[in-house]
């Protein structure tokens, strides 16, 4: 058994692995999987980021100068499809693959075929996705959200969307199965489910939270799909149909749909303030709790979208007191963090700049969020730009800060070399300092009765959207630090010394060396491993 | 010395809480001032400005609280300062139980009026006057369903024209850009209007912040919704389309005329008639260009 323990670990310092396109292609190995993932999230994430810029560009001051208003709507539509399917999903999926193993003590992802099928679906949904710009009638424009009848006024590019739509599901249903396999089975013996690092923990939340609505995101796009060419009536009602129901079919998907983006960040943030407080997680299992209780909760919140379709009072107050009901257990995180940095050790090295934005430009879109939950005054926010500020300030300085803060964590583990840490201070603050020039303004925007997904404003608006422009270029600009940092990282960064590149890390995946080898935990770390790496 | 620190802190705070406050105007009418909700013109509307400042602030506390324990724990605990790290503070079951409950006081405190609100809201019996909203691509319809009286409302030339893609027109020089219409609807001033709102083909939204109104307009469905405007507050009162409906979602404004209740009868008789006079057969040979401007 020793004798076999001792051959394992050999073969693990061995690295062979394919060369040239096949291992991309082929690939099995739950890293290069993950690389890919990033990569291709980062990719859409500049993409979709181009689309914001147009945006902003044309809504720098009043009057058309740059698109015409069909095109801008394509721009929102398509802006927002790439960023939440194209960029923080993959984004999240590809963390999962790199750090789920390293983190549970498993050599790799439990089904590493499906996991290479689940990624290169998506270059061909994007392609599809993306393509839809060059056929007749154009992009998509019907916004994200694809309400019926308008949606259905699409050309040629309405069932590139569907079906892209359908492949996007596809791939994240696959990627989350094997994130729930993976936990459920792979896990080293003495790995616990309550010792588990919160990344694993809110990962797999998420996973059950994608499993549970991906299909519903399916079944309502295939109800359009067959509207729109086999004359089915779903949500046409002339035909006895509901175009309401779409949207409650839609949000039914959507509403979890935010905590998928959100809740992994939530378990980033979670590993990051303790290795930099030099302090265990205050409230671990408070925190598991917690997490839970807001995915059981986005089940029953969904109308919270629609306040204004014209429901029964009744509807209207439950979905008002079950979504207020999330303040709760969202506050109780903000409070265990911040118990987390009291009476700590505290540096700030990028990754904890990142996650000490997050808590508060993340909290400041919580509050919004909760002003949005009260109906009444939801009839004056309901479509203005003071909801676009609130989950802008939820996904950027939210979603996206976790992502960065995750990346600025570990790559010194994925590449074995520290990154520039000044010039990642720099990109932490030209960012922290844009999304607010960008995204502040908006709250006064959509106040003042500026309606979201306009191509064109009045002039009273002029002032703060060329604001919200500006801090819009600069952010945009501020991100090519991101993938220059990233790539001078790998070229020529500094070596690390030893497992450890934080001081205060904790965890399964500072136990193996810098960079971590191509296959790990062939040996599964012992007890001892465990125990110290666990967070509390 | 922790306590002189609290108390100076707490003493920046409020000043930066007061200073924001005093930058929030009531009531201002373009650019940089533009910062919070309008309190309209109806009882609903300030209610929900009170609602809405009421949250407002509630959150504004919460934040001071909050983010004030965030900065201090920043500040102080410092490994710079040569703070050490307290390994064995890891869990609270008192102040764990205390910081559930709070918020579940404080959330109590947001719905109660909330709620009382939304029943006022929803009420809709007992109007005065009924008008069928239709919005289509890109415009709206108004059906005056007790006189016959009905026309359509659209962005007005002026607008319409410097709207085009580098039209060479400054939007500075139309009078209100975008927020203009060539026939208003026109409603009487201390009578709760009630609105029956559809769509022609897309869904709309039709939302005038000053009233507190903001209802869908979905094809096949009839939505309710009202408004009383202050008998002292007659005027013109602006508002868009509030849900995406297609290439000119941007371009399809509300503009409701508020008017006394006399100003307003004259005026519905006046369309009343002119209507009639249109629809009814021409007594002579029919003029083309009168036919023309009728239809
Ligand atoms: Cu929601
Ligand atoms: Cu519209």
């Amino acid at each position: 058994m020793a004798e076999q323990h001792a051959h394992a670990a050999e073969h693990d310092d061995h690295d062979h692995k394919p060369h040239g396109w096949r291992r991309w292609v082929y690939a099995t190995n739950h890293k290069d999987i993950g690389t890919m993932y990033l990569i291709f999230a980062c990719t859409m994430f500049f993409i979709g980021g181009a689309m914001a810029m147009v945006i902003r560009l044309e809504l720098f001051k009043p009057g058309m100068q740059f698109v015409d208003p069909q095109f801008f709507n394509s721009m929102t539509t398509m802006h927002a499809l790439m960023m939440i399917f194209g960029a923080v999903m993959p984004a999240w999926t590809g963390l999962a693959n790199w750090m789920i193993p390293l983190q549970v003590g498993a050599p790799d992802m439990a089904l590493p075929r499906l996991n290479n099928f689940s990624f290169w679906i998506l270059p061909f949904a994007f392609t599809l996705l993306l393509s839809s710009l060059f056929v007749p009638g154009g992009a998509p424009a019907g916004g994200w959200t694809m309400y019926p009848p308008l949606v259905l006024q699409n050309g040629a590019s309405f069932p590139m969307l569907i079906f892209s739509i359908h492949l996007m599901g596809a791939s994240s249903i696959l990627g989350a199965i094997n994130v729930v396999v993976t936990i459920m089975n792979l896990r080293a013996p003495g790995m616990t489910l309550l010792r588990m690092p919160l990344f694993v923990w809110t990962w797999l939340i998420t996973a059950y939270l994608l499993i549970a609505v991906m299909p519903v995101l399916a079944g309502a796009v295939t109800m359009l799909l067959t509207d729109h060419f086999f004359g089915t009536t779903f949500f046409t009602a002339a035909g006895g149909g509901d175009p309401v129901m779409f949207q409650h079919i839609f949000w039914f998907f959507g509403h979890p749909e935010v905590y998928i983006l959100i809740l992994p960040a939530f378990g980033i943030v979670s590993e990051i303030i303790p290795t930099f407080s030099r302090k265990p997680l205050f409230g671990y299992e408070a925190m598991v709790y917690a997490t839970a209780s807001i995915a059981f909760l986005s089940f029953i919140v969904w109308a919270h979208h629609m306040f204004t379709v014209g429901m029964p009072l009744a509807a209207q107050l439950f979905f008002m007191l079950s979504t207020m009901l999330i303040a709760i257990p969202t506050g109780v995180k903000v409070f265990n963090w911040t118990t987390t940095m009291f009476r700590g050790s505290l540096t700030f090295e990028p990754p904890m700049l990142f996650a000490i934005a997050f808590l508060f430009l993340f909290s400041i879109g919580g509050f919004s969020g909760l002003m949005l939950a009260i109906v009444p005054a939801d009839y004056q926010y309901q479509d203005t730009y003071f909801v676009v500020a609130h989950f802008h300030y939820v996904l950027v300085p939210g979603a996206i800060f976790g992502i960065m803060a995750g990346v600025y964590y570990w790559l010194p583990k994925w590449v074995g070399n520290m990154y520039d840490q000044t010039l990642a201070k720099w990109h932490f603050w030209l960012s922290t300092i844009f999304v607010n020039v960008l995204f502040f303004p908006q709250h006064f925007l959509g106040l003042a009765g500026m309606p979201r997904r306009i191509p064109d404003y009045a002039v009273q608006f002029t002032d703060w959207n060329m604001v919200s422009s500006i801090g819009g270029f600069g952010f945009g600009l501020a991100q090519l630090l991101f993938p220059y940092l990233i790539w001078k990282c790998v070229k020529s960064g500094e070596r690390v010394v030893g497992n450890k590149a934080w001081e205060g890390a904790h965890g399964l995946e500072w136990e193996l060396p810098s960079p971590a080898p191509y296959h790990s935990w062939g040996t599964p770390p012992s007890e001892t491993m465990i125990a110290r790496g666990a967070a509390h | 010395m922790i306590r002189a620190k609290m108390a100076q802190f707490a003493k920046l705070a409020a000043a930066l809480v007061l200073s924001f406050a005093g930058s929030l105007p009531a009531h201002a009418e373009s650019g940089w001032g533009l910062l919070n909700m309008t309190q309209g013109v109806t009882e609903i509307s300030r209610k929900i400005y009170d609602l809405h400042m009421e949250i407002f602030w509630i959150c504004v506390i919460i934040a001071v609280i909050v983010f004030g324990a965030m900065i201090w724990s920043i500040v102080t605990y410092r490994k710079s300062k040569g703070a050490v790290a307290d390994v064995t503070l890891v869990h609270n079951t008192k102040v764990e139980l205390i910081w559930t409950t709070i918020p579940v006081v404080i959330l109590v405190f947001m719905a109660v009026p909330a709620a009382r609100t939304l029943v006022e809201i929803e009420d809709t019996t007992k109007t005065d006057l009924s008008i069928k909203v239709t919005g289509f691509q890109w415009g709206w319809q108004y059906d005056y369903l007790d006189s016959g009286v009905a026309y359509f409302s659209r962005l007005d030339r002026k607008s319409d024209a410097a709207r085009e893609l580098m039209s060479g027109i400054d939007p500075t020089t139309v009078d209100h850009y975008l927020l203009s219409v060539d026939k208003p609807l026109v409603v009487p001033v201390g009578m709760k209007v009630r609105l029956l709102i559809t769509g022609a083909d897309v869904i709309h939204s039709w939302w005038v912040p000053a009233f507190g109104v903001k209802k869908d307009a979905i094809p096949g469905f009839v939505n309710e919704a009202w408004f009383k405007v202050d008998t002292d507050k007659p005027g013109l009162y602006r508002g868009q389309c509030a849900e995406l409906c297609g290439r000119d979602h941007g371009f399809m404004p509300i503009v409701v005329d508020v008017r006394s209740k006399a100003d307003f009868e004259a005026w519905l008789k006046d369309k009343a008639a002119e209507q009639k006079q249109a629809a009814a057969p021409p007594a002579a040979a029919p003029d083309v260009a009168t036919a023309a401007a009728a239809g």
